[in-house]
């Protein structure tokens, strides 16, 4: 009797229990190959390296390994070079990613349109992406160096420098040397994304827009850009982050200098790290770092929700 | 031909000067490579040295380990993308159609790792991965490299998800299809640009890390091809010639990979598909 009674009430769900229970951790069997191979790979060691920043860890002191405490973040409060490198950080991080992003765009819809030749085009133009990063900006260093590069002497024949110099050793301009690498290298990244959420938009749209008189620039507005707008939220919140921990240009071609004119926190952290050896102050910096861009993250994801809700 | 002369002028002459933007630096690569050693400086700035010479790219090809370290880089590159790839698309699928309460932590993880320096990260995955054997293996390599690339295939993917209407599964399950053959059959072939895009970010950006690959590997055997590229610089001096000879080589198979993906990047979703 009170058996009946038991699969009547279920009954009611329509369902039953096993399919309920196969339905909720749906979800949750998608994600679980990636979600598991984060947090051993990455979310662990990442828990453990946070743990160094509240140690005395120096690879070279046998002495040392000892908690400390908060000492390393009251150095840091009074480390005039951090302060600097945060502020490097914050141009070359917003220099880069917004040359990026704006030529990123438009190679993206100026290939969107077929012309003779565009598979052939798009394969060079993505090429610089393939380029490991250290090997570009090695070659972009060559690229400065008035002994065995060019861009000197055409800047000195078209008259903006009054003799071929290295742009990577002067205090006042040297920050570009590796922004204008790294815009190259990520252009790439920027247009191939684009592009492929480009071609996703439905063409009859476009078409319906045009019979209705609509000009390039309108229907760019009210269909491209909405289109688009997930995916430029994504990339550009990521290409942020990666970008103000992209070290490797900046290690390689100046190496932070002249002057720490061009030392980022990144790269602040790495000089820390291997050439200072001390991993504890260096994952100090490294928390700060992940502490601003945590907030800068919500302020983006806060900022695209409310835009979704409007829209 | 309605279309006026002007425009697409315009656009030919935007697009060829891009292409030189991006091939510049790369054809000084190749110059390099070509230059005969005593040249290298004599003649730096000239467009073409006066001599050239294909010494350094049979020193590459017959006289150091990089055949290996191509093998090697094909490996593991090769493994990562597929692997990142499939497990993205799901864990991409899961974050776009449904609404679970796990899903802004996930999110929030996701975010989270792609925030720490990998610097930092050395010394704790070396320390996890050697007891399980996986230091000094392209597994553990693939392993790594996995993990490191799926936050952002999961977003990218999610993003291409987000761009499909939702009519289109539904009326697939009104019909009776479960929810993983809708997404098999009617959601992924849509998604292909995106998965074409997703497989040539996750190629080069194994194809070309450097830091874990040194830290991980030791010797030759399982080197792949960046820290090859190294060998060249840790020697008396830098050796540019090799190194630049050796990085044009190893452009070719990345080169290469673009073209054969790129067909799919501008295939797209045909209008009608996506009508429903």
């Amino acid at each position: 009797m009170s058996m009946t009674a038991d699969v009547y009430d279920r009954r009611q769900d329509r369902r039953p229990w096993q399919k309920r229970l196969a339905d909720a951790s749906e979800p949750y069997l998608y994600s679980a190959p990636a979600l598991i191979l984060i947090i051993v790979v990455m979310l662990v060691p990442l828990v453990v390296g946070i743990s160094y920043a509240f140690r005395d860890i120096q690879l070279l002191n046998p002495f040392s390994g000892g908690f400390i405490g908060l000492e390393h973040f009251e150095t840091l409060s009074k480390d005039r070079a951090f302060y600097t490198a945060l502020k490097n950080t914050l141009w070359w991080t917003g220099a880069s990613v917004f040359l990026q992003f704006t030529f990123g765009l438009i190679l993206a819809l100026l290939l969107d349109k077929p012309f003779m030749g565009r598979g052939l085009v798009q394969a060079l133009v993505f090429l610089p992406w393939a380029v490991p990063s250290f090997l570009a900006g090695l070659n972009w260093a060559w690229l400065f160096n008035p002994v065995i590069g060019p861009i000197p002497h055409w800047l000195f024949d078209l008259g903006l420098m009054s003799q071929p110099g290295n742009i990577l050793s002067d205090p006042q301009y040297a920050m570009w040397g590796p922004i204008i690498a790294n815009v190259w290298w990520g252009i790439p990244f920027f247009a191939i994304t684009l592009l492929a959420a480009l071609q996703s938009i439905p063409r009859d749209l476009y078409e319906a827009a045009s019979i209705d008189g609509a000009s390039w620039f309108q229907r760019f507005w009210s269909i491209t850009l909405p289109f688009l707008a997930p995916t430029i939220a994504i990339t550009v919140l990521l290409r942020t982050v990666w970008i103000s921990n992209f070290a490797d240009l900046i290690v390689v071609m100046t190496g932070g200098g002249p002057a720490d004119r061009t030392q980022i926190v990144a790269s602040y952290i790495f000089t820390q790290a291997f050439k200072a050896l001390d991993f504890g102050y260096a994952s100090a910096i490294a928390l700060v770092l992940l502490v601003l861009l945590l907030a800068y993250s919500m302020l983006i994801i806060l900022l695209r929700q409310t835009l979704l809700n409007k829209g | 031909m309605k279309t006026s002369l002007l425009p697409t002028i315009a656009h030919r002459l935007a697009i060829l000067a891009y292409v030189i933007f991006a091939l510049f630096p790369l054809y000084w690569l190749f110059k390099v490579s070509l230059t005969p050693n005593d040249l290298l400086y004599s003649e730096g700035v000239r467009m073409w040295p006066s001599r050239t010479t294909w010494e350094h790219y049979s020193f590459v090809l017959q006289h150091s380990a990089f055949p290996t370290f191509f093998k090697n880089s094909l490996i593991v590159s090769g493994s990562t993308a597929i692997i990142v790839t499939i497990c993205a698309s799901l864990s991409g699928y899961a974050l776009s159609r449904f609404s679970f309460r796990a899903k802004y932590w996930i999110v929030g993880l996701m975010l989270l790792t792609q925030m720490f320096p990998l610097v930092m990260l050395v010394a704790p995955i070396f320390k996890i991965l050697t007891p399980l054997g996986l230091t000094n293996s392209l597994t553990g390599l693939i392993v790594v490299y996995t993990a490191f690339n799926v936050p952002f295939a999961t977003f990218l993917m999610q993003s291409f998800f987000d761009g499909i209407p939702k009519d289109l599964e539904e009326a697939a399950m009104i019909d009776g299809a479960t929810k993983f053959t809708a997404f098999r059959e009617i959601i992924l072939p849509l998604t292909l640009p995106g998965i074409a895009a997703t497989l040539g970010f996750v190629f080069t950006a194994a194809w070309s890390e450097l830091l874990f690959a040194l830290m991980l590997i030791n010797g030759n055997n399982a080197a792949t091809f960046p820290v090859g590229l190294l060998t060249f610089v840790s020697k008396f001096s830098v050796d540019f010639g090799q190194m630049m000879a050796a990085g044009v080589l190893a452009l070719i198979p990345a080169a290469l990979f673009f073209l054969l993906i790129q067909r799919y990047l501008v295939q797209g979703l045909t209008a009608g598909a996506v009508k429903g």
